[in-house]
């Protein structure tokens, strides 16, 4: 707020102002200070420590033991697992990511028109969402069992297991993912698709464009942004998955499904116990991470021009 | 129902993708030819439909169904309920537990997001980019990468095996989301409407409490139900900052009550247990879906 009166000299409006930006200055930082507070503590803090754990020898119970670096990294890389984990969770973003925007888009199709019956459809792919996915997990671990799932007599007759073999698990479990996360990825495109001005499809149209057309030439390429949001997060969420896994498979069969997250949990708090390596392995992911979106970003982008 | 329609009015016939392939708009489903073209839309679609809900409702009938290795052998009733019940500290110890996170959370992400959105929106400050920025950047750092040093820092100050704990956590990791969400709502009500207040002679803060809280009340809404929802169902903060069995959450209790007799998995309390942790989450979904596919939209928006 600034009241200026026209009759003062201006020397003193200009105090007056300056004065006004301090106390603006001063309020904005009070407001903001829980923010700050929170931000500092629980991200800045712990981003720095992470750092620093992964350069010093760091066992669980007992602690900081003074800088060894680079021996956390260099155990990070030839863990056993290490590269079947980087392998494994690369193939199921792939997987997960393809399968969530298609269906995500072909469901957001099939209910764009607005209608009872349409909101009813979108209300159901959407419940999945609400739940939590250690809940989903948990669900789908009694649905893919041999005993419990009303699907074991067809699993006995077929001779195949949902989460028997390498194969097996990483597809059940990306069914798992879909059905939790197609709802959300609906709701994104839905939102995309709204964007679209409805003269371009109806100059289309006149111009006798097919469906298939359509859709390529128009839909698709005007949804971009739509879809490098989209393609964004589901990699990120994809590269990072741990509860289903942890749930569903505990890794096997055979230390077929560990991720690299949950390699990162092993390393930490089951056996080895070692928090420096573990948080030699979170830098390694973050800095991925950063270099992956970047990368996304990027391509994106220069698609546009 | 859901609250995404199209803002396309003045275009005859369905979008691209639509069912009925190149029917012409007459009145929509009265003739006998038009529902018997729309019949394979429905029949498609509907059980599409039906794959996304059918895992939940067996599972709700399931757990109150017969089955041989739980505590229901036969007949229907509530006995994996009861198994649950008594499962180590009590289903209501870990009900009781989770809820508390959750509300705790919910609470400071509220209180939090609210001032927050106040000052990134309404002041100028120095520093207030970068500190906008720095937020947003939690969005990009793994969870697990902040939950091995949190998992140190929580020791060093006592917070060791505490809901508290895990609930200050959680509040952290909904920041971007609702900081940015609060942020829009605030910049969404004019100006005008809090000058006017304070020319009134309001203070900042009574022109947020009296005049601004009410009109950003939809954006609290959302942001505290994607908190909630978010604490509720929470598994890897509490699997890594919890370790005592009288401290741990619904969704760590049930996770673990799987192995725990004899190595066989009790798949009826499994199910009692899923029905618990979901249905919070599902009534709260009906009742407040507008706000969550709001919330969906906003994150869409800044892309």
């Amino acid at each position: 707020m600034r009241v200026t009166a026209p009759s003062r000299p201006p020397s003193a409006a200009m105090r007056d102002r300056a004065r006004t930006r301090g106390r603006q200055a001063l309020l904005g930082w009070l407001y903001a200070t829980p923010t700050a507070v929170f931000v500092v503590a629980l991200f800045a803090v712990p981003l720095l420590l992470v750092i620093r754990m992964s350069v010093s020898r760091w066992p669980l119970l007992s602690g900081d033991q003074g800088v060894n670096a680079p021996d956390n990294f260099v155990k990070a890389v030839n863990h056993r697992f290490f590269t079947d984990s980087v392998v494994f969770t690369l193939k199921y973003t792939a997987l997960a990511t393809v399968l969530l925007l298609a269906l995500g888009l072909g469901l957001a199709l099939l209910v764009q028109e607005s209608s009872r019956w349409n909101n009813l459809l979108r209300a159901s792919f959407l419940i999945p969402s609400a739940l939590g996915l250690a809940s989903a997990s948990l669900l789908f671990y009694v649905l893919y069992s041999p005993y419990a799932s009303p699907l074991a007599p067809v699993m006995d007759r077929l001779g195949v297991t949902f989460l028997g073999s390498p194969t097996a698990a990483l597809i059940s479990t990306t069914f798992l993912i879909v059905w939790r996360y197609a709802g959300f990825y609906m709701v994104l495109m839905l939102v995309g698709l709204q964007g679209i001005p409805a003269d371009v499809y109806e100059a289309a149209r006149a111009d006798g464009a097919s469906r298939w057309q359509t859709f390529r030439k128009i839909t698709l390429p005007l949804l971009r942004p739509t879809l490098a949001l989209t393609t964004v997060l589901c990699v990120t969420g994809s590269l990072l998955a741990f509860e289903q896994f942890y749930i569903l498979t505990k890794g096997g069969p055979d230390n077929s499904t560990i991720t690299v997250v949950q390699l990162i949990y092993m390393v930490a708090f089951q056996g080895q116990n070692d928090l420096g390596v573990a948080a030699a392995l979170s830098v390694i992911v973050l800095l991925a991470l950063v270099l992956i979106n970047a990368l996304q970003l990027r391509a994106f982008r220069s698609e546009e021009n | 129902m859901v609250a995404v329609s199209r803002s396309r009015t003045g275009r005859g016939g369905p979008p691209p993708s639509a069912a009925a392939p190149g029917r012409p708009t007459g009145p929509k489903g009265v003739t006998i030819a038009g529902i018997a073209l729309r019949t394979p839309y429905w029949v498609l679609s509907g059980s599409v439909g039906l794959i996304f809900l059918a895992p939940l409702l067996w599972t709700a009938v399931a757990s109150v169904g017969p089955r041989a290795g739980t505590n229901q052998v036969d007949g229907w009733g509530f006995g994996n309920y009861e198994t649950l019940a008594n499962y180590q500290a009590g289903i209501w110890r870990y009900f009781a537990n989770t809820a508390f996170v959750a509300l705790l959370a919910v609470a400071l992400t509220l209180l939090i997001s609210l001032l927050g959105g106040y000052a990134f929106a309404r002041f100028r400050f120095p520093g207030k980019n970068i500190l906008f920025l720095v937020t947003l950047a939690i969005l990009m750092v793994p969870y697990a990468t902040l939950l091995i040093p949190l998992y140190v820092l929580l020791n060093q100050v006592g917070l060791e095996n505490s809901l508290v704990g895990v609930a200050l956590v959680l509040t952290m990791f909904q920041l971007p989301f609702s900081t940015f969400l609060m942020r829009i709502s605030f910049e969404a009500v004019p100006r005008e409407l809090d000058e006017a207040a304070m020319v009134d002679g309001c203070s900042t803060f009574s022109a947020l409490w009296r005049v601004l809280l009410p009109a950003v009340k939809p954006g609290l809404i959302t942001v505290g139900l994607f908190a909630f929802l978010t604490a509720w169902n929470d598994f890897m903060a509490p699997l890594i900052l919890i370790n005592d069995s009288e401290r741990m959450t619904l969704p760590l209790a049930v996770s673990n009550l799987r192995g725990q007799v004899q190595g066989v998995v009790d798949y009826g309390a499994t199910e009692a247990g899923v029905v618990v942790l979901a249905l919070p989450c599902i009534v709260l979904f009906l009742l407040l879906q507008r706000h969550y596919v709001r919330g969906f939209m906003s994150g869409a928006m800044k892309g």
